[in-house]
């Protein structure tokens, strides 16, 4: 019996810190409520939030620094957030995160185009403009895309460069990033396309996937030279890709007997280039990316847009631009950078 | 304090130092409660300072974003106790939700359909690697790291680099929707609770329960005390795959999107989150209230550091600076009580060690406290 009443002695124990921690939990909801509104009200200006693919990523530190020095010039409030790697449930969070802070606008690099679908959606019930830049959502579930470029004139730059740089035949690879990536896989369909109609001698032998990591890359392009040795040329439409083969070419037999080219930034491939491992490779300005970006959300949270086609914005330095149709923006065609150019760039 | 309880004759006199404290001590001071106390004490502070975390989202995204850990986290618990691991439970969620999209989209059948024969593969895959480790005998931590890559691969060869995302919008919507309008608590929480009920009567008010406990102590000695120990390890894993299963059908529903690449690095939050709740990686010593207040914990500070703009990797850097310190605060605590046992062993009553057995559980009862 004895035993009985100390199991109700505990159960009253337990019950009463159980009461008085929900207690305390809930007086203070009633108190930070308060505080939840007023803060609210008080923030009248333009806050951005930009969520990269992810963090770490030079691509999006520099597009994200351009985007930062935007929405200052506009007297907006910046902030990045991002996941540690490029997957869609770790992008959800932020998103849903962004649509409690309440932000004016939400700039997104999509990992999946349709795992962010609802959380954008829900943001955007929520007041929060979503624009998309970079790597696009499913066109209804954001107000804006801001497109780099077509994907075809993406892939037929690509092309163009591997194919000026082998003679026009031979054996070419592809080194992509995550094997969900949604652009690089557009555009490497197109490649495959515009291969197989426009340079009937160029074979393309495989696909490898180095999951935007600087180490998987390197190993995978190391192993892409071993399992066909008559390679001669890699593609690498990956920033990080291009970087990771370029320092494996640069130190292995195959340098300058394997061609690489592919959307690289100029810090990373300056002293590829230089040396020799590269002769040239293609990318936009992510920089303008970001800039571009940050005025179409401050457009949006205007009204002076609404994202129908024919609408028109001012981007600053950038110039003005045209809604086009399905609410995207494009910036431009993609810019070559060789030996004669690299030092123009600093980024 | 341990929570092993061994079996003992009724009406026989409590005698040995676990049971010199009141009953209400013994589950109050506990690790347990000391990680329910610090949630608690992390929702009352972030209430009070975190802008926006007092908003009605917060709770509800919190629950949505953590429940297939707090589902995975039951079975898992009790295989640590059991002093094994499971490390492919991630792939287990990755193949269930790719295995969910093909049998719908391709096959045809409905989602319940689907998900039942999903649920069975992924009991079929707990059970490939249980009867690995009960049966053949072979380490867990090697045989699931090779399941980890194997039930993985199998998802990523299954659905190739496409992402499936038709699914039908009454079952997306049901993953997302709420048990009462308004409130925090989606639908989700039903199947977790009857779940976490299931398994704390099966962990903590069963015999099956108490050798899981024996097991992770020595599972020599429990075999010699009638626990089958080939068995007991066999269901538990089996029951791991099952639940990781269930929780990539919902991971599918809830985002809509079918990969092959769906909730990687899942088991490593998973197992944060139970070693955190105050179970021993060693075996021998949790439960499954410490476990859930874990998962909650993780997902809190997270949520709390989001809203203040904290980006991920300072996250988490506070949760595995977090995960460090409660793991040595075990071995810290353990010692200091050890300490503290000692010197009040001399003045207080001594432990009448009447027969083999008790002298049995004194000896098992001080491990876990090393623990």
């Amino acid at each position: 019996m004895k035993f009985r009443n100390r199991r109700i002695t505990a159960l009253a124990a337990v019950s009463l810190v159980a009461s008085l921690a929900l207690t305390a939990c809930g007086g203070s909801d009633s108190d930070g409520g308060s505080d939840g509104g007023s803060g609210g009200s008080a923030s009248g200006d333009i806050s951005v939030t930009f969520l990269p693919k992810n963090l770490g990523n030079p691509y999006f530190d520099i597009s994200d620094a351009a985007g930062k020095k935007a929405v200052e010039s506009y007297g907006g409030t910046y902030e990045q957030v991002g996941p540690d790697t490029g997957s869609a449930d770790g992008q959800v969070p932020f998103i849903n995160t962004a649509a409690q802070q309440g932000v004016s606008a939400l700039v997104v690099s999509a990992n999946d185009p349709e795992a962010l679908c609802d959380a954008l959606k829900e943001a955007s019930d929520a007041g929060v403009k979503v624009v998309t830049f970079d790597s696009d959502t499913n066109p209804d579930c954001r107000d804006l895309y801001v497109q780099a470029a077509t994907s075809e004139g993406i892939a037929k730059k690509q092309v163009d460069l591997i194919a000026e740089q082998i003679g026009d035949s031979g054996e070419v690879a592809i080194l992509s990033a995550a094997a969900n990536a949604t652009n690089q896989n557009a555009w490497i369909d197109l490649m495959k396309k515009d291969i197989a109609d426009n340079h009937p001698n160029i074979k393309l032998v495989d696909t490898v996937y180095g999951d935007d990591d600087d180490q998987t890359s390197f190993d995978k392009t190391a192993a892409l030279l071993s399992a066909h040795p008559n390679l001669k040329g890699i593609i690498s439409p990956t920033t990080v890709g291009i970087a990771a083969a370029a320092r494996y070419l640069s130190t292995s037999d195959a340098k300058g007997k394997v061609a690489l080219t592919g959307l690289g930034t100029p810090n990373q491939m300056r002293e590829f280039v230089k040396d020799g491992t590269v002769t040239a490779f293609a990318l936009w300005n992510p920089g303008d990316l970001g800039t571009l970006s940050a005025f179409a959300a401050k457009a949006l949270v205007d009204g002076t847009i609404k994202g129908d086609e024919g609408d028109k914005f001012d981007a600053g330095d950038l110039g003005s631009f045209t809604v086009g149709k399905d609410s995207v923006v494009l910036l431009g065609d993609p810019f070559t950078y060789d030996k004669s150019n690299i030092d123009d760039f600093d980024f | 304090m341990s929570t092993s309880v061994l079996s003992r004759p009724e009406g026989s006199t409590r005698s040995y130092p676990a049971y010199s404290r009141p009953l209400w001590r013994r589950v109050l001071f506990t690790r347990e409660f000391a990680v329910i106390a610090l949630l608690v004490a992390v929702i009352f502070y972030s209430n009070n300072n975190v802008p926006n975390f007092d908003g009605p989202l917060t709770f509800y995204y919190l629950f949505l974003d953590i429940a297939p850990i707090l589902l995975i986290a039951l079975p898992m618990t009790l295989v640590i106790i059991t002093g094994e691991i499971d490390l492919s439970v991630a792939s287990v969620v990755g193949l269930s939700s790719v295995l969910v999209a093909q049998l719908h989209v391709e096959a045809g059948l409905s989602i319940p359909v689907a998900g039942l024969i999903a649920i069975l593969v992924g009991a079929v895959c707990g059970a490939f690697n249980g009867f690995l480790v009960a049966y053949v005998g072979l380490p867990s931590l090697a045989v699931t790291i090779g399941t980890l890559a194997l039930y993985r691969g199998i998802a990523v060869g299954l659905l190739g680099t496409k992402a499936v995302t038709d699914f039908p919008e009454k079952w997306t919507d049901l993953a997302k929707e709420r048990i009462v309008e308004g409130h925090a608590y989606p639908m989700i929480l039903i199947p977790f609770v009857v779940l976490a009920i299931a398994f704390v009567l099966l962990l903590h008010f069963s015999p099956f329960g108490r050798g899981v406990f024996e097991i992770g102590l020595n599972d020599e000695a429990a075999h010699f005390t009638g626990v089958n120990v080939q068995r007991t390890k066999f269901l538990l894993f089996v029951l791991a795959g099952a639940v990781s299963a269930f929780a990539g059908i919902y991971y599918t529903l809830r985002f809509g999107s079918a990969r092959g690449d769906n909730a990687t690095g899942l088991e490593l939050q998973v197992i944060a989150a139970v070693l955190l709740g105050g179970v021993s990686i060693f075996g021998g010593r949790g439960a499954i209230h410490g476990v859930i207040a874990g998962v909650i914990l993780i997902g809190v500070i997270s949520s709390a550091m989001r809203l203040e703009s904290y980006t991920v990797n300072k996250i988490n850097i506070v949760i595995g600076t977090l995960l460090v310190l409660s793991v040595i605060s075990t071995s810290f605590l353990g010692w200091a009580k050890d300490l503290w046992s000692r010197r009040g062993r001399g003045s207080g009553p001594s432990s009448s060690e009447k027969n083999g057995q008790h002298r049995q559980a004194v000896a098992a009862d001080e491990s876990t406290n090393e623990r």
